[in-house]
């Protein structure tokens, strides 16, 4: 009997003890870093980091741009060059479709600021990576500019329309929501289902 | 030559070198060298000598006679190096590949848009974590690497890694593909060091490179297997790769893999970047098949403008992968598809890793058409272009385009004379 008692109190304090581990091990994971290494960046820096558009605009900067001040920083910017005028004829990717207006956007050209589905993906773009050799040089008034010209030459946006934080995320793409979604990403998984027996 | 001509040479080399050093602790070294490894007297290896220069000790080359080299691969036509020094897409010699590591100096290279190369000063460079978490955070990279680290053997591969009737050989066909050992930090463990909020779908990871190249990329992957790697074969990233520290999305197409990353955001949506841009299609399906490489081999001997110097025995030799995990079988075909056999595996297979694998086989002189397929452990077998065609129900044609990536079976066919050339063709 002494014995039992004895093996039950240790197996009583052995699992008393695992869940007092598991409740602390759980509670310091959720709450405080395990290692402790590396600093925590300041608001600021994070700000002038994220250059990341959603394509709701969130991070969008303040600032404003039309076509017709776009027409002008696209020569005076160099664009031009690489593109060509009326952005195309350049040696660089085609800005503005060769197609009449009525052909449906998937028999046109792939071109960012016609096909894309979100107009933030062209703000984004220019941002980030033009122009050539100057990438990350553009104020925002320019890239929202630049912007508004390369959708008004596709006739996304009419040339009077003022592009801002508010109005650039809900320009309507021809796109609409004519093009492949994601599937969810499953760990260990075909990547398409029954493809292709 | 009689020994002791060899000797007289060997002792003028040794007065060569004695009189072409300056440095005293030159001089010491070409003895020691010298001294190491004399030449066995009478024998008939009477190969010349590499001497110890600063280079051969510091930093190792190889063999003069080894010669094989990485090639600008044809994918949009730009060349690399352009005119200006940026780097567009190279291919990795597959042919005279052997094992499944390929070397640093080797491995293909892709870059966002065709750019330079930054050359990051690593005591400069930060990681910076914030989004969807409790506690972003900055790291430098000697934090980084204070971290927990892991180190697993992993291929990339390039979305533009297609195979078809015009190239000659098996670089050209299959050479946007290298396989590294990488040693790194799980994404997970600093998604954890950060406190990931409920919230998390998805992740954008950028690079410091001049267009600042971004990818989304499922937070359920990055919870799983993503490494922020630091080293790749023993030593730290080649610029080329990504250096100081690239992201490894093992398994996802090569564009995922972000190099000199500088920053990870966590995001609740799907982000889509430049280079998801380049990803648009009309269908789900199509968008599904480039993310996640499907099973994939190649045979890398005999392969395109390779020679069979006649009728007998020889090992045919490949590489398979996986994106989905690691793989299970390989069948190797010598009469065009008609019987399959098992190959053998030269390597344990690992998750996201190549395997080299081998079929011992007697060559009978007449023309064959050799071919591999392989199939992974979640059960994806490797098809052919018309099985796939087949399955979109569209009408299968010779130069028939996979959608997605390409990962349909290769066939390289063998002459009479041994020749080997593209079975595409």
């Amino acid at each position: 009997m002494a014995s039992r008692n004895c093996a039950m109190t240790l197996a009583m304090s052995t699992l008393l003890v695992v869940a007092i581990s598991l409740l602390l091990g759980s509670s310091a994971f959720a709450q405080s870093p395990t290692y402790g290494v590396g600093r925590t960046p300041t608001a600021e820096e994070l700000r002038r980091m994220d250059i990341s558009i959603s394509p709701t605009g969130d991070e969008l900067p303040p600032g404003r741009g039309t076509a017709k001040e776009g027409a002008q920083l696209y020569v005076q910017k160099a664009c031009v060059g690489c593109h060509g005028v009326g952005g195309s004829g350049g040696l660089a990717p085609l800005l503005a479709s060769k197609k009449e207006a009525d052909v449906p956007v998937w028999k046109k050209e792939r071109i960012l600021p016609l096909r894309a589905p979100y107009a933030t993906i062209v703000w984004d773009f220019i941002n980030r990576g033009m122009p050539l050799g100057l990438e990350g040089t553009l104020k925002p008034d320019e890239v929202y500019s630049l912007t508004a010209y390369l959708l008004f030459l596709n006739k996304v946006i009419p040339e009077d329309q003022v592009l801002d934080k508010q109005s650039l995320p809900k320009v309507k793409m021809p796109i609409g929501d004519q093009f492949g979604k994601p599937h969810e990403f499953k760990v260990n998984a075909p990547r398409l289902e029954g493809y292709p027996y | 030559m009689d020994s002791e001509q060899k000797s007289r040479r060997d002792l003028f080399k040794v007065g060569a070198a004695l009189a072409g050093t300056v440095a005293l602790g030159a001089v010491g070294k070409a003895q020691a060298q010298h001294a190491d490894h004399p030449t066995t007297p009478g024998s008939e290896n009477d190969a010349p000598m590499i001497h110890g220069s600063k280079e051969q000790i510091e930093y190792g080359q190889r063999s003069k006679y080894v010669n094989s080299v990485r090639v600008q691969h044809p994918i949009g036509g730009r060349p690399s190096p352009d005119v200006f020094g940026k780097v567009f897409h190279v291919a990795s010699p597959l042919q005279d590949s052997v094992g499944v590591i390929t070397p640093s100096s080797l491995h293909y290279i892709a870059t966002t848009r065709g750019s330079f190369l930054p050359d990051i000063d690593p005591k400069l460079h930060t990681l910076t974590i914030h989004g969807e978490v409790d506690r972003p955070l900055t790291l430098t990279m000697d934090e980084l690497k204070r971290f927990p680290s892991v180190t697993r053997l992993h291929f990339i591969e390039c979305a533009g890694n297609r195979h078809n009737g015009k190239q000659k050989n098996v670089q050209d066909t299959h050479g946007m593909t290298s396989c590294s050992e990488w040693t790194g930090v799980l994404l997970s463990t600093l998604l954890k060091e950060c406190g990931l909020k409920g919230s998390a779908k998805w992740f954008v990871a950028e690079g410091a490179e001049e267009v600042k190249g971004a990818s989304s990329i499922p937070i359920a992957k990055g919870m799983d297997d993503c490494i922020i790697a630091y080293g790749q074969n023993g030593e730290a990233l080649r610029p080329q790769q990504g250096f100081p520290v690239r992201i490894m999305v093992p398994g996802f197409e090569g564009i995922y893999h972000t190099k000199f990353l500088r920053r990870i955001k966590v995001t609740k949506e799907f982000y889509m970047n430049y280079n998801e841009f380049g990803h648009l299609t009309q269908e789900d399906k199509v968008l599904a098949l480039g993310e996640q490489i499907g099973p994939k081999s190649v045979i890398t001997y005999p392969s395109g403008t390779q020679r069979l110097p006649g009728p007998g025995f020889y090992e045919i030799s490949g590489l398979a992968w996986s994106g989905a995990g690691a793989v299970k079988t390989v069948e190797v075909s010598t009469d065009g598809g008609k019987t399959w056999n098992r190959a053998q595996f030269k390597n344990t297979p690992q998750r996201m890793a190549h395997v080299r694998f081998a079929y011992p086989w007697k060559w009978d002189g007449s023309e064959a058409t050799i071919m591999s397929r392989t199939t992974d452990d979640v059960g994806q077998r490797q098809a052919l272009r018309e099985e796939i065609a087949e399955w979109w129900k569209v009408p299968f044609e010779r130069d028939y385009r996979v959608p997605g990536l390409d990962n349909s079976v290769m066939p390289w066919k063998i002459a009479n004379d041994g020749s080997v050339s593209n079975g595409l063709a």
